[in-house]
């Protein structure tokens, strides 16, 4: 039971502080908003007994991600005063678009049949040793192309942050 | 009792739906260039979300092994869009997305 109410709580945590990154006006507290949406969708993901992508979740998102939005929002001093802002047609016109969206996936979703639970859940599936197993087995390759991206990722940084590209 | 037999999987479809959507409600709403990556970033995490609710219901480590490359490719997106963003600043005084117009027809 206490299950269920967590998954309701972590839920309206999630749906809050995801409307209030869109919707507040200072960079910053948009930031700190992402953080605690991140905190909260951890939250679920310690609830469906992915304990270690939690861990993961919380060092790369919260840790690296948001330190580095935060470092470049305080770098370019955005603040309330410089913020821009789209008319008031164009906001209600988002508006009205991601609002159809949402009706589009709702209505999608009505005629799905539900997965039964039937196999009870591998409580272990979520755990180190099994997610080493797969990810260095089964999908090995990725792994390795992954390293280059990220590679790829850092040296594209360089060279963009650089004070002038000849 | 674990979640797999208390809350059925639509509810989790759901929030990641909800989660998108406020997502891309942030990419058509908003003008400052470093908010519209943070809804990237809210979108991708709602995928994430719906990769773990699909592993743990399905018993299958997969979906999770998936959720580690979606981030390592976030974080790079991330490392390079910023960089992009520096240079943009650097050269119009601001992360406005509508004084970077010059490729306009």
């Amino acid at each position: 039971m206490i299950t269920t109410y967590l998954f309701y709580f972590l839920s309206f945590l999630a749906i809050m502080f995801g409307l209030m990154v869109v919707l507040s006006k200072n960079p910053i507290h948009s930031v700190l908003y992402l953080v605690l949406t991140f905190f909260a969708i951890a939250g679920h993901y310690v609830l469906l007994n992915a304990q270690f992508l939690a861990a993961v979740h919380i060092i790369v998102y919260a840790g690296a991600i948001m330190v580095l939005f935060l470092f470049v929002i305080m770098l370019l001093n955005l603040n309330k005063e410089t913020e821009p802002h789209k008319s008031l047609w164009l906001k209600a016109s988002a508006a009205v678009a991601s609002g159809s969206l949402l009706i589009v996936f709702v209505g999608a979703l009505k005629n799905a049949t539900n997965i039964p639970a039937t196999n009870v859940a591998n409580p272990n599936v979520g755990l180190i040793e099994n997610l080493g197993k797969v990810l260095f087995s089964d999908f090995l390759l990725p792994f390795e192309v992954a390293s280059i991206l990220l590679l790829g990722a850092m040296v594209g940084a360089v060279m963009l942050g650089k004070k002038s590209i000849k | 009792m674990s979640v797999v037999q208390t809350i059925p999987i639509n509810w989790y479809i759901l929030l990641s739906a909800v989660l998108f959507t406020i997502g891309v409600l942030g990419v058509l709403f908003r003008r400052n260039a470093i908010i519209i990556f943070m809804s990237v970033e809210l979108m991708l995490n709602a995928i994430n979300l719906l990769l773990v609710a699909f592993s743990t219901y399905l018993s299958d480590s997969k979906g999770q092994v998936f959720v580690f490359f979606i981030m390592a490719v976030a974080a790079a997106e991330v490392a390079v869009g910023l960089a992009i963003l520096m240079s943009v600043y650097r050269n119009s005084k601001s992360t406005d997305i509508n004084t970077l117009n010059k490729l306009k027809w």
